[in-house]
């Protein structure tokens, strides 16, 4: 079927901020798409609250708008555009949502708007539970067997229909309290009981567990004439019971016979078919370990993280294939871009394995659960590819930046073998390296295999690597030895450390004996057709593959890795641009990226990409290929940062800011001298290493004072301490591990923050704009709520601050970006921190004032000026509109998570509100966060008693706009004396009703709840905030966004100012 | 000086036989260890010739401290003693004894892949010990070894496996297409040491052996399917012989062609599988070396299958007066089967419904005046768009042939195109004008691959029914 030629302005909705379970491979999917419907000639409308996002670009879509996802607002751009089509199923299910919302409402039937791709109806019989049940039934395709009931007897009854074990969801408790797995009559009857009683609607769902279970999932693509094919199937080593978001998965599936793959193939294009998706979509089975049996977990009708994955993992573009199927092509006239030569309507066929390994927050969140659950806890992924399972396996581990190179990175070696094979019972993100200990113990495939679930294949599998790292440990290091541990991807470090002998031995002994990295292609097809546009991985022992070029000029441009709380998709955007940026200078550009969720890793961003991790050893590899002439570490966060020391043993030159300069601004004594010469103040501080040493600064500046760690991104370990206890605990916790660099003790000082973003040439400086924090200092600037231009700072002060940036990014020799934070205390400027790189503010920046800065950088880095790129030097005019961006949070998602906010960052996106006024823009930008107030006009606030004063304030305002306040006796009575009605509620010791069944009761709108100074010791502080945050209830920690807030509300609008970004 | 001499006599008595049976024993097949009472590693023994070499080297150097004991004995007797005791120490045998059997047993015998072209690929060696020359294929099925293995239509053939790690689940003797592994060789680039599958019954390492397959193992997979994708399928040796003399090999590699593989694969003798329940038509199923899933498509919609040899005379067939006729897939170049073709067209000449696949389809189409040629590399795997001209439907299919209609040389008063590979648009099936007769290049019943063409035998017996009613 050809082209529908009647689609002309399609609207293409995205994924909003980035959240746990919704992250960076919805920007990738969207780029893709949009990228492939504008090669179609189709006028392109974006939609999308998230700034840092590449598909937000005004070269990737014809029309940008950076608005808040509601369907309000997406009504109102229809009206303004008049899109003739809308492409929901590229957005994650936010994007999905929004449009089942506008279809439903019969809003775009009204406006002769249509949904492309698959229709409202399928959608519904994908994601209603009921009907999906309903369907699959009808098709003959298993579900687990489950039931609702309100009644013990009704739960005995219908256990006994579908076998025990069974397991038991209390519906409307916190984190499903009062659930548990039965496996005989008395418990079942015990827990349902319990259960029954805790239930506040009184209903237990039943359902036969499938725990244990394998899980496979089909990527399947389907046509509008009903052409269906399977991209890539997928085994999570994990069994059923982990979210597949945590669980390390393999591509293709490995302990699946022929007859268990077809089957399940076969089931995944039945449902399709029934559903008659069209577009992309995703199956997730549990398979009996032990039968053919099976059952649908769920179905995705949508692009999804796992169609990332697949995508990334065979070189299929699905995204790419999806938006073209939406304009009506099917599979047998999309042509593979990869190969130029087969269609799309061949299955890929893999000639290498994939391992995905999930990037979890507990290094952030230390207080968290680490237990792994059908709640996706991760907040990126990594992905390797080898040509065993062993060597991915290995590569995954390492290219997690966790501090953790082998299977050997966390010790366990205190524990018996009783006590390892108890801790193999907890399901967390160590149970592989928990697996590798017990092997090393000499506990049997079957007791890890019954304990975990886990196949035996993949047992064996990483006994291999336990029986390596005994053999390297027991010598000698043969040739022989050495190649079998390299095939599986042990890197030099390892083997030095297990036979004795440094890194820089291992590795000459390697050169010395040929052994060296060859790189394989990803071409989707084994090799049986040539490829055009392939990609790359290493392998040991085999022959090379990568094409050899001697372009003019190669620069390599460092990826980021994972996304990580601290280091997100903003990275992504910064590399991305900067590799456009370089090839439209002429040169030919490499990639080294491993993350499957990103632009970067898409086959057709760089000239060469390499699927690699991001260690010093795997680029040398690359780099004693390839040769670039220089490489770029600016963009890609601290993760490139990190290489750059390394890049120059290996005599890569780096472009831009040199590395000295970079150290100089991380470096405490080098830092102070050259804020000396410059003569811009700083809060007083100094270096330590030790606890005692922290306390003596501490004392000698006075408390409070600001302790972190250097060269880290995200304020990671960053603290306010109060007392000497507090450093005592703080330097513990920063000490776990081990720091090469000092750890800094500054005096707190308590200002606006400012932050600016900026190009240097060496001589002149580009800023495009000055941000200011609506947080006081002490909140860290990726939690801050940041607006665009600075309201409340006055002329002086910005001058100042375009003064300062000139002179540091002199001093420190920058060329390319800069990112500076100060703090005004009045009339005053303080620097606080200089990151001669790109930061998470850019892409945000960028976009608000129209100049962009990455690509600027870069062709200052090639030796451009700023004059010449037609620009003129320092501070730029103010846009006359404002934009605020404001932090997404996904604390919901992680049990025991301190949510309080510190210097510490603990976000995981941000959105962007934008309008002509200060005040719509703010509402914007909460009602892009997902705060949608007012609904049930009741509020509690419990506050310090530092902050009673501004919180009266607070309060009177809320009150005027009909809240009724609930407060804690103290917050209480500070709030009656100055005449604003409260309401007492008790605390949670005391007795009912308390401040959490008040929250419970699912009344409550918003609460208000400032930490005491540090670290907040109160259990009742930490339950109330994180009850609030499991019920969904919006919770404030600092003062200032809760008038932030506030004010938003008494500007509540309903009709928006929309300002088309791309037309900045 | 007896004494002596009675010393020296017994010590030679002593290490003769040490000598003999450890030279007896280098070119045993079986690992041989020092003493029967040692079996620890002996299920670990990955080259048997290796293992054995260095069991023979401490069979020597026993025979070899008698012999100097027995001369010790001659000049100085209470050395001759002293020598002899630690000889005879239990421990210290046992000691030497477990450290060369571990030794022995890391041994990995080599294997070399020469092809015709003079590329040479070391490797290990896996499975049957033995030396072949066969033409060399590939197949990118990432699932279904064993489905391959026991495909008759590799017959004549070794099949390398693009897909890196192969025996992941082990041997499920259930899942085999025939009654025994056809391919000349296998190449693999990792044989998976562990096996785990519910289903296995053994591993593939013993399923190798058993069924006297040589292979080679830790090659460059990938990149020896680079060189057939490039030069075209050709001929290679298997051999553990590392003096081989490339220079006498390459002529008898030329030399070797696959010949009249079908005699060998076909079954001997005719029987009938009763269909389960259903319709019961009755369908002759021409046996050219038929996997048996053909059979069991047609058995499961509940036919009678009967299947003949290939050797048949059509007229026999026409006799028993089937409801339909299957022509089954099979090895080899379809032009070798002459007597075949001409039985065909006999076939083609009554109004039995007429289903056929791959050598089948081939056959068919020579019978009826088309021509085959050979095509680069063939196809051969589980992710080849077919589409169905008749409804415009792609759907994936399971492939393995290296031979192909020429759609050029075709009549259409004899025969159209209904099916062509979305990729390289060559012939994937015809129908034949104003006759009962549909064939395919492409394996509907799967195993290994996907299932999506089963619909096809639902069409065969929808032919037959629409043929009974007339």
């Amino acid at each position: 079927m050809p082209k529908d030629l009647s689609v002309k302005r399609v609207m293409v909705i995205g994924s909003g901020p980035i959240v746990i379970g919704q992250a960076a491979e919805f920007d990738y999917a969207g780029t893709q798409a949009c990228r492939s419907l504008k090669e179609e000639g189709v006028e392109v409308i974006l939609v999308n609250s998230n700034p840092a996002t590449i598909m937000t670009d005004k070269n990737i879509a014809d029309r940008v708008y950076i608005e808040p996802l509601t369907a309000k607002v997406l009504e109102q751009i229809i009206d303004k555009e008049k899109p003739d089509s809308i492409l929901p199923t590229l957005g994650g299910q936010a994007g999905l949502n929004l449009g089942m919302e506008l279809e439903e409402s019969g809003f775009l039937a009204s406006r002769g708007v249509r949904l492309l791709g698959t229709t409202a109806s399928t959608i519904r019989k994908a994601e209603d539970r009921q009907e999906f049940k309903d369907t699959m039934e009808r098709i003959g395709e298993p579900c687990a067997a489950s039931l609702v009931v309100e009644s013990v007897e009704d739960g005995v009854a219908f256990t006994r229909s579908i076998g025990y074990p069974v397991v038991l969801r209390p519906a409307y408790t916190l984190g499903g309290s009062g659930g548990g797995i039965a496996h005989n009559q008395t418990e079942l009857e015990n827990i349902l009981e319990n259960g029954l009683r805790l239930s506040r609607v009184g209903q237990v769902l039943v359902e036969r567990c499938i725990a244990g279970w394998k899980e496979i999932e089909y990527e399947v693509m389907r046509d509008g004439a009903g052409n269906c094919i399977t991209v890539c199937n997928m085994e999570n080593i994990d069994p059923v019971g982990v979210h597949t978001g945590d669980s390390i998965v393999v591509a293709p599936s490995q302990t699946l016979s022929d007859k268990e793959y077809q089957m399940l193939r076969s089931a995944a294009l039945n449902i399709i078919n029934e559903l008659q998706i069209t577009g992309g979509c995703n199956v997730q089975f549990a398979l009996h370990p032990a039968s053919f049996e099976y059952c649908v977990i769920e179905v995705n009708p949508r692009v999804s993280r796992s169609s990332a994955l697949a995508s990334k993992a065979t070189g299929y573009p699905i995204a790419k294939v999806a938006a073209k199927i939406a304009l009506g092509y099917t599979l047998d006239e999309i042509k593979n871009a990869i190969t130029g030569k087969t269609y799309a309507s061949f299955e890929p066929a893999l000639d290498y394995c994939v391992v995905k390994l999930p990037r979890l927050p507990f290094d952030k969140f230390i207080t968290a659960k680490r237990t792994l659950t059908t709640q996706m806890k991760a907040t990126g992924e990594v992905m390797s590819i080898c040509d065993s399972f062993e060597g991915a396996l290995m590569k995954a581990i390492r290219s997690l930046e966790q501090h953790v190179d082998s299977l050997l990175g966390y010790d366990f070696s205190a524990l018996s073998r009783e006590e390892l094979e108890e801790r193999l019972k907890k399901v967390d993100d160590q149970r592989i390296f928990v697996i590798a200990q017990a092997l090393r113990k000499g506990v049997d495939y079957d007791t890890i295999h019954e304990i975990t679930m886990i196949d035996r294949w993949f047992i064996d599998k990483i006994s291999i690597l336990v029986e390596m790292e005994q053999a390297l440990k027991e010598g000698p290091l043969t040739v022989e030895l050495l190649k079998e541990a390299k095939r599986i991807a042990f890197p030099d470090c390892v083997i030095g450390r297990l036979t004795g002998k440094s890194e820089e031995e291992i590795k000459k002994l390697r050169y010395r004996n040929g052994i060296v990295a060859a790189y394989k292609m990803v071409d989707t097809c084994a090799a049986e057709f040539e490829a055009s546009t392939p990609y790359y991985y290493s392998v040991y022992g085999s022959e090379n593959e990568a094409v050899e070029t001697n372009p003019p000029k190669k620069v390599l441009v460092l990826g980021s890795g994972p996304i990580r709380i601290g280091q997100g998709i903003e990275f992504d955007y910064c590399s991305v641009h900067a590799t456009w940026a370089f090839a439209k200078a002429g040169y030919e550009t490499i990639i080294i990226n491993n993350n499957p969720e990103t632009v970067s890793t898409d086959f057709d961003i760089a000239d060469k990409l390499y699927f690699e991790p991001l260690t010093p050893e795997d680029v040398e590899s690359i780099v004693r290929l390839e040769k670039p002439d220089g490489a770029v570490v600016q963009f890609g966060g601290q993760t490139a940062i990190k290489l750059t020391e390394s890049l120059m043993k290996m005599g890569v030159p780096i472009l831009g800011t040199k590395a000295e300069d970079v150290d100089a601004a991380e470096d405490r004594e080098l830092f102070d001298r050259i804020l000396e010469q410059t003569r811009i103040p700083r809060a007083a501080g100094g270096t330590v290493y030790t606890a005692e040493q922290a306390k003596e600064v501490a004392r000698r500046l006075g408390y409070p004072v600001l302790v972190r760690p250097s060269y880290v991104l995200g304020g990671q370990g960053m603290q306010i301490a109060i007392s000497d206890e507090e450093i005592e605990e703080f330097m513990n916790i920063i000490n776990r591990i081990s720091q090469d660099h000092p750890i800094l003790v500054d005096k707190y000082l308590q200002g606006k923050e400012i932050e600016v973003d900026a190009v240097c040439d060496g001589t002149d400086i580009l800023i495009p704009g000055i941000m200011e924090h609506i947080e006081r200092t002490g909140v860290h600037s990726g939690d801050s709520i940041s607006v665009y231009p600075a309201p409340t700072i006055t002329d002086t002060v910005k001058e100042k601050i375009a003064e300062y940036t000139r002179r540091l990014a002199k001093a420190l020799h920058v060329k390319g970006l800069i990112n500076i934070q100060f703090i005004a205390i009045g009339e005053e400027v303080y620097v606080i921190e200089v990151n001669p790189r790109s930061s998470r503010t850019v892409p945000y920046i960028s976009k608000v004032t129209g100049i962009p800065i990455v690509d600027l950088a870069t062709e200052v880095i090639i030796g451009k000026t700023i004059r010449e790129l037609g620009y003129e030097p320092g501070l730029q005019r103010e846009a006359d509109y404002f934009a605020i961006k404001m932090p997404v949070f996904s604390f919901e998602k992680i049990r025991g998570a301190e949510i309080s906010l510190g210097p510490e960052m603990k976000s995981t996106g941000e959105c962007l509100g934008i309008a002509k006024t200060f005040n719509e823009a703010l509402y914007k930008a909460f009602l892009g966060a997902g705060v949608d107030l007012p609904r049930h006009k009741q509020m509690i606030i419990t506050v310090k008693d530092a902050d009673k004063g501004e919180a009266i304030e607070i309060g009177r305002r809320f009150e005027k706009l009909g809240y009724t306040i609930y407060a804690t006796r103290s917050t209480c009575n500070a709030l009656k004396e100055a005449g604003v009605h409260a309401k007492k509620v008790n605390k949670i010791s005391q007795e009912s009703p308390t401040v959490m069944d008040l929250i419970l009761g699912h009344r409550i709108d918003l609460v208000i709840d400032t930490p005491t100074q540090g670290r907040d010791k109160s259990r009742d502080g930490f339950l109330i905030r994180r009850t609030a945050i499991e019920t969904g209830v919006n919770c404030i920690t600092a003062l200032d966004t809760a008038r932030a807030l506030v004010t938003s509300l008494e500007n509540k609008q309903e009709q928006f100012t929309l300002i088309d970004v791309a037309s900045i | 000086m007896v004494g002596r001499i009675v010393g020296l006599v017994c010590c030679l008595l002593c290490a003769f036989p040490f000598l003999v049976i450890g030279i007896y024993n280098r070119d045993s097949i079986e690992p041989v260890n020092f003493w029967s009472g040692d079996t620890s590693l002996k299920d670990k023994v990955k080259d048997v010739k290796g293992y054995n070499t260095e069991m023979t080297g401490l069979y020597k150097k026993c025979a070899f401290f008698f012999l100097m004991a027995g001369i010790l004995f001659v000049i100085f007797p209470i050395a001759g003693i002293f020598l002899l005791k630690p000889s005879c120490s239990c421990a210290i045998i046992k000691r030497l004894c477990r450290r060369t059997a571990k030794k022995g047993s890391r041994y990995q015998m080599k294997a070399f892949l020469i092809l015709e072209d003079g590329t040479v690929f070391e490797g290990t060696h896996i499975g049957a010990d033995k030396e072949i020359i066969s033409e060399i294929v590939f197949n990118t099925s990432m699932a279904g070894y064993l489905e391959v293995l026991t495909d008759p239509s590799y017959a004549g053939q070794a099949v390398c496996m693009t897909y890196p790690l192969i025996g992941n689940y082990g041997i499920c003797l259930e899942d085999m297409e025939s009654g025994r592994a056809w391919p000349d060789g296998f190449i693999v680039r990792e044989l998976s040491r562990n096996a785990s599958n519910f289903r296995k019954d053994i591993t593939i390492q013993e399923f190798l052996n058993n069924q006297g397959i040589p292979g080679i193992a830790g090659i460059d997979t990938r990149a020896l399917t680079k060189i057939l994708r490039r030069k075209g399928t050709m001929n290679g040796m298997i051999t553990t012989d590392a003096s081989y003399d490339i220079h006498s090999i390459l002529p008898r590699l030329k030399e070797y062609t696959t010949g009249r593989v079908v005699e060998k694969v076909t079954c001997t003798e005719k029987y009938t599988i009763q269909g389960s329940g259903g319709a019961g038509w009755r369908v002759a199923l021409w046996d050219f070396g038929a996997k048996d899933n053909i059979a069991g498509s047609l058995v499961r919609r509940g036919c009678d299958v009967t299947v003949y040899p290939a050797r048949t005379e059509a007229g026999k067939i026409i006799e028993d007066k089937p409801d339909g006729i299957m022509l089954s897939n099979g090895p080899g170049d379809p032009k070798e089967c002459t007597q075949i073709i001409r039985e065909i067209k006999k076939l083609y000449d009554t109004d039995i419904p007429i289903f056929a696949i791959c050598l089948g389809h081939q056959l068919m189409a020579l019978a009826t005046g088309a021509d085959t040629f050979k095509m680069k590399y063939g196809h051969r795997g589980g992710n080849h768009p077919v589409k169905d001209l008749e409804t415009g439907r792609v759907y994936i299919s399971s492939q393995n042939h290296g031979y192909v209609v020429d759609m050029d040389k075709l009549d259409p008063a004899v025969a159209v195109p209904a099916f062509v590979n979305v990729n390289d648009g060559t012939n994937e099936g015809l129908k034949y004008t104003g006759k009962n007769i549909f064939t395919v290049q492409y394996h509907p019943e799967a195993c290994p691959g996907p299932q999506d063409s089963g619909y096809l035998f639902d069409r065969f017996i929808q032919m037959m029914q629409t043929k009974k009613g007339e």
